[in-house]
């Protein structure tokens, strides 16, 4: 089942998933899947409506320990050293280094700037003049600071969507995480928007390893290093996304990407 | 099917459609009715009490009564001067609010982030008898427990004071202000709170930073209504507070609230058109004036910050 092709292993692997379960209550979601993330590319993670894209990528920042009745099995681990999901391990810690962006823009009820120095703060960050810094620096990597460096003590939902979903990048930006989740970030927004986030992600792979749930192969083709394929909880293929889009190993697959189902 | 029945009755003989029609408006009149009452209710009682205390004007002036600093209107030499009963209440009120206000937004914060369902299932049911207890029986718990036993810490403490009442106030308001803020606290998307975890936030950071100020503006009309409720309040400060109308911002201090100069004047018997008489209206006037405000500005805070999130 599991095909993880050795082109995958040429980059430094960021993170490594191995023989992971996970468990809504007695539902498994995740089935026995295996994936590595090569650092500083964008892995697209792909697969039908349900197939457990939106689970297995909030395994990643321990999302699911927030919720009673919800476990996991298997190991993640960050740079070959620490498997996030030990017990041992806090959950805080982990989202320390791991950034996400969500489905829908859920900027916070506060100004643009408190917005994105958040996470600072968060973390005890007092230093004014680097706060304002990292924040720039964060509106600057995704591509906001032109459209809001003279109103950045206004709410921030008096932004547009598309520069809604451009904050919670800057924000998940502005702690200097490791790896991004980005949950299908663009199917809340326009086309424009869309285009705007699609092409300031490149940039961020400078700085981050990135791995993007998405329902639109156009999407996973533009933006992608690597595609995984899910399908029923399991990782039915991963390689470079060329591969994926011209010769699929397995037939679903060529199916899911073509178009043929969904 | 649809389409017969529809043209039966576009051609019903006019008759049947005039009886239905006219149902329909009785109905709607009937409904409109019923929604109209409170508001008729409500002007009726205000016009009521301005017109009753039109009476004290003529003798004395709207300025006297305003700034005026004694209230003796029964009394020889009569004073008017409504600024001691209002600074009763608005000392009691004060002090049930700095009660109110923290321990009823904690166990709302507490009940809707922190409590398990268990825990809410127990909490819950208790604010509700809280909130259920008759003001009367707030009133003696006042006097006959809280103030004895304040005065274990303040020998010099009056036997009637503002402390007390104002602190059993408090109580009694809390149950309003937890549960409304509760409500809107629960109502604040789970996204929000998910986007400050995913931030590396704690649970007391989330609930402080992102859950209480996307939930402020049905906290802070709750806040508003809890004044308007402390403001109105009368048998505990009647019973707890003391009778006697003097300017004092002291809680240890024993002071007659607005409510409670009413409740006395009303239990009296005097004659209609004295001008004792015409004074609790003027008070009363004043009285639904304040609660009235608040009462407007808390559903105008829940309103205009309604979508924040
Ligand atoms: N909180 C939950 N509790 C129970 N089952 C869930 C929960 N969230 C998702 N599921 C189920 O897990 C499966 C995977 O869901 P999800 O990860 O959201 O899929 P995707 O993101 O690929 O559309 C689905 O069958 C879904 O019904
Ligand atoms: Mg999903």
């Amino acid at each position: 089942m599991i095909n993880i092709d050795s082109t995958v292993s040429q980059a430094p692997p960021k993170v490594e998933v191995s023989n992971l379960n996970f468990y809504y209550g007695d539902k498994q979601a995740i089935k026995n899947v295996n994936l590595v993330l090569p650092k500083n590319k964008i892995t697209a993670l792909i697969g039908p409506s349900g197939c457990g894209k939106t689970t297995l990528l909030r395994c990643f920042n321990r999302m699911h320990d927030l919720y009673d009745g919800n476990r996991y099995e298997g190991e993640i681990v960050l740079d070959g050293q620490v498997n996030i999901l030990s017990r041992r391990i806090d959950p805080i810690e982990v989202r320390m280094r791991v950034g996400m962006v969500f489905q829908r823009p859920n900027p916070f009820p506060k100004s643009i700037f408190e917005n994105v120095a958040y996470g600072l703060r968060v973390r005890g960050e007092k230093n004014k003049s680097f706060i304002a810094d990292k924040v720039e620096e964060a509106l600057k990597a995704s591509a906001l600071w032109d459209e809001v460096n003279d109103r950045l003590k206004d709410m921030a939902f008096t932004l547009s969507g598309g520069q809604q979903q451009r904050l919670c990048i800057a924000r998940a930006l502005a702690t200097d995480p490791e790896l991004i989740l980005f949950d299908e970030p663009t199917s809340a927004l326009d086309p424009i928007a869309t285009r705007n986030i699609e092409d300031l992600m490149d940039g961020l792979k400078k700085q981050v390893t990135i791995l993007i749930v998405t329902h639109s192969m156009q999407q996973a083709a533009r933006l992608s290093d690597y595609t995984a394929f899910m399908y029923l909880g399991e990782m039915l293929e991963c390689d470079r996304t060329e591969v994926i889009f011209k010769q699929a190993a397995q037939l679903r697959t060529r199916d899911y990407v073509s178009g043929q189902f969904g | 099917m649809a389409i017969s029945s529809l043209s039966e009755a576009i051609a019903a003989p006019p008759r049947k459609q005039v009886i239905r029609r006219l149902k329909e408006r009785f109905i709607e009149s009937l409904l409109f009715l019923c929604a109209f009452s409170c508001v008729a209710v409500t002007i009726a009682i205000m016009v009521i009490l301005g017109t009753e205390s039109i009476g004290l004007f003529k003798t004395v002036s709207v300025w006297e009564f305003f700034t005026g600093t004694e209230w003796a209107p029964l009394f020889e030499p009569a004073k008017y001067g409504i600024l001691p009963l209002v600074c009763g209440t608005l000392t009691t009120s004060a002090i049930a609010l700095f009660v109110a206000i923290p321990i009823g937004t904690t166990i709302a914060l507490f009940l809707s982030e922190f409590a398990s369902q268990k825990v809410r299932v127990w909490v819950k049911p208790i604010l509700e008898i809280l909130a259920g207890v008759p003001t009367v029986v707030y009133g003696y718990f006042a006097l006959l427990f809280v103030t004895p036993l304040l005065q274990l810490l303040f020998p010099d403490l009056p036997g009637f004071n503002m402390l007390a009442a104002g602190l059993v106030m408090g109580i009694m308001i809390v149950p309003q202000i937890s549960s409304m803020s509760e409500d809107a606290m629960r109502s604040v998307p789970d996204e929000l709170r998910e986007g400050s975890y995913a931030a590396g936030a704690t649970k007391l950071q989330t609930a402080w930073n992102v859950v209480f100020p996307a939930a402020f503006s049905g906290v802070s009309s709750s806040y508003i209504l809890g004044i308007s409720r402390a403001v109105g309040e009368t048998m505990i400060v009647s019973i707890a507070a003391g009778l006697q109308a003097k300017i004092s911002f002291n809680p240890m201090d024993s002071a007659a609230t607005m409510t409670a100069y009413i409740v006395q004047v009303s239990l009296g018997d005097l004659p209609h058109a004295s001008i004792g008489y015409q004074t609790i209206f003027a008070v009363g006037f004043l009285l639904v004036s304040m609660t009235l405000i608040f009462n407007t500005i808390g559903h105008w805070l829940k309103r205009h910050y309604r979508e924040q999130y």
